[in-house]
């Protein structure tokens, strides 16, 4: 074991160079699958949070949907309160509850404007549990619970269209457009929406806010398919049009799994150039050291020994730059995800600890692999050498 | 301890053009005794080193056998022959043969450390030896800070760390000054003197003096002189 930490030591250069390749395969490994994860569970994120089956809103507010929840648009839109009744007796519609949507002016908290959603506590299915597992309290009166982006902590107060509200929550982040919204109860949000149009700043079609909602959300029965219920309530009620949300999200998915592929050939492209790089590397420097492993053969090592020896080296070259490499693609992949997530345009939310820890290992696995595997042949060789010829060939 | 070679012969495949091959060794008797400096001298190329790596379990005969007291060494399995050279056959390899990346003192150690924890009793005896054969200043000193004379000393210290009873040395003069060179057939000699079996092939003519049997070898045919 000695041998070998010493042969690393003191030939630096060569080490240098070896090392070099383990941590740009580990880095490779580490950061493309730190990316792919990140990027699936912004998504599934963003399909929990949206929380519902099927959302119904005004005909000509289809876009401005998407602009809201995916692309993180402030905007608002209304129709008839009566329409949620409507929806919820369309076939294979098990649960329904409307949403409000406000866009503040300016807030203290933030130099652009704040999507607000305002939600029934009595019918949410969408919103509250994800409340819930922030504060654990019904949301009162003038209470807001806050998107991760948002720049107030708990217990500070912002303010819409100079009503003042208090923050009783901060929701975990998605990775998504909606960590820039708050969320509040219908009463909460009519009170902004009253505000607002008191100065004048929202126009109406109908003066009356209780008359008035954003969106549906709809849950689909079992057994009824999300596209037929969508169907159903687009063609039979006027000026309104529903979306599968899982079609919603499928140009991000699509988009994920182009970049998945990608990642996923760009990591198989390097490891595999890693591998041939590795190996002539093995080659050249056995053949160079030949008359080393000789001497090692005349004082009685076996052939075993000096397989061990050749994968052994070949092991904590691995071990050591798979270790640099996800350290590298640590400091990469984290400081900058805010950078990466916006130059993707996607959801992008970093993984678990276990999964980093995951990926972190399989990166480290993948270089530790590599090095023994890329030496295997050249550590063949040396025990099969004859020693007496190598010898006779040095003279 | 006793080293035999029974009708040994060593032939060699030719990769292109005239006969298929041919012998460096021709079938060879030889025998090499405890407390006994034996010499062979030749020119390069007369097959001394062939002749010597086959006594010295690295390369196998092509007929024959190499005995070590009634063992047919090449009838052994890889561990044990290994085991066996580690512990009984010491062997000076031609050229600079230490590890580059050990110092002299682990260098020398590194035969005993191949089956073996370090040991208090083995850094005092490798000291002991880098002592004896006049490099104990250049312990902690890398093989490439060290002269051609000094990596021979280092090789010859590394080959009797193990108190072996065969001592193979393969022109351990070469390119060295005279100075040095008397220093190492001293070593040899005392070696030999001390019970060891020692086999000396050079193309050094001052070694004769030095053996108590000499042997000349030429077109691989091994002729006693003395």
């Amino acid at each position: 074991m000695k041998l070998i930490f010493k042969n690393l030591i003191k030939r630096p250069g060569r080490t240098a160079a070896l090392l070099l390749l383990s941590v740009f395969l580990a880095f490779s490994v580490f950061g493309g699958t730190m990316t792919v994860l990140s990027l699936r569970r912004g998504l599934e994120s963003l399909e929990a949070r949206l929380g519902a089956d099927v959302i119904a809103v005004p005909d000509k507010a289809k876009n401005k949907l998407e602009d809201i929840l995916l692309q993180g648009v402030p905007g608002y839109f209304y129709m008839d309160k009566e329409n949620v009744e409507k929806i919820a007796q369309t076939e294979g519609v098990e649960a329904v509850s409307p949403q409000y949507f406000l866009a503040s002016v300016s807030a203290g908290c933030c130099s652009v404007p704040v999507q607000i959603i305002g939600f029934e506590p009595s019918t949410d299915f969408s919103v509250q549990p994800w409340i819930k597992q922030s504060y654990g309290k019904e949301l009162q009166n003038d209470e807001v619970v806050a998107g991760a982006n948002i720049n107030a902590e708990v217990g500070e107060h912002l303010r819409f269209y100079d009503q003042s509200v208090k923050v009783a929550a901060k929701l975990d982040k998605t990775g998504t457009e909606l960590d820039n919204a708050v969320y509040t109860n219908a009463d909460t949000l009519k009170d902004l929406l009253g505000a607002a149009v008191d100065k004048g700043l929202v126009v109406l079609a109908k003066n009356d806010p209780d008359k008035l909602v954003s969106s549906v959300l709809i849950k689909v029965k079992d057994g009824y398919s999300a596209e037929d219920v969508a169907s159903d309530i687009s063609v039979n009620i006027r000026h309104v049009s529903a979306v599968n949300t899982k079609n919603m999200v499928s140009g991000i998915a699509r988009s994920l799994s182009g970049i998945s592929d990608m990642t996923g050939l760009m990591i198989i492209a390097v490891w595999m150039l890693s591998l041939i790089v590795m190996a002539i590397a093995f080659s050249m420097i056995i053949n160079e050291r030949k008359r080393e492993f000789a001497v090692l053969r005349v004082i009685g090592a076996t052939r075993g020994r000096l397989a061990a020896t050749v994968l052994g080296e070949a092991f904590f070259i691995g071990l050591i730059g798979g270790a640099i490499g996800v350290l590298a693609g640590a400091l990469a992949v984290f400081p900058f995800s805010g950078l990466i997530e916006a130059k993707l345009g996607l959801p992008y939310l970093t993984p678990s600890f276990g999964a980093s820890m995951g990926a972190a290992g399989a990166a480290v696995l993948s270089s530790v692999i590599a090095g023994p595997l890329t030496s295997a042949l050249s550590a063949v060789r040396v025990s099969r050498m004859d020693t007496g010829l190598i010898l006779r060939e040095g003279n | 301890m006793i080293l035999k070679a029974e009708g040994m012969s060593r032939r060699f495949f030719r990769k292109n053009g005239g006969a298929n091959f041919f012998y460096a060794v021709q079938k060879t008797d030889f025998t090499l005794e405890a407390g006994k400096l034996c010499v062979i001298m030749g020119r390069s190329g007369s097959g001394k080193s062939t002749f010597l790596n086959m006594l010295a379990g690295l390369l196998e005969p092509s007929e024959g056998r190499v005995m070590l007291d009634n063992t047919d060494i090449y009838a052994m399995d890889d561990k044990s022959l290994s085991r066996m050279r580690n512990k009984n056959i010491g062997v000076i390899p031609q050229g600079q043969t230490a590890l580059s990346s050990l110092t002299v003192l682990e260098n020398v150690k590194l035969p005993y450390l191949l089956y073996n924890k370090p040991s208090e009793k083995i850094d005092k005896y490798a000291a002991e030896l880098i002592e004896t054969v006049g490099i104990s200043t250049l312990g902690n000193s890398y093989p490439n800070e060290l002269s051609g004379g000094e990596n021979r000393r280092l090789a010859i210290a590394r080959a009797l760390l193990m108190q072996p009873g065969i001592l193979l040395a393969d022109e351990p003069t070469g390119d060295l000054d005279d100075e040095n060179t008397k220093k190492v057939l001293e070593l040899l000699k005392n070696a030999a003197q001390n019970g060891t079996a020692v086999l000396l092939v050079t193309h050094e003519n001052d070694a004769a003096n030095f053996a108590d049997s000499l042997y000349k070898m030429d077109g691989g045919v091994l002729s006693q002189i003395k």
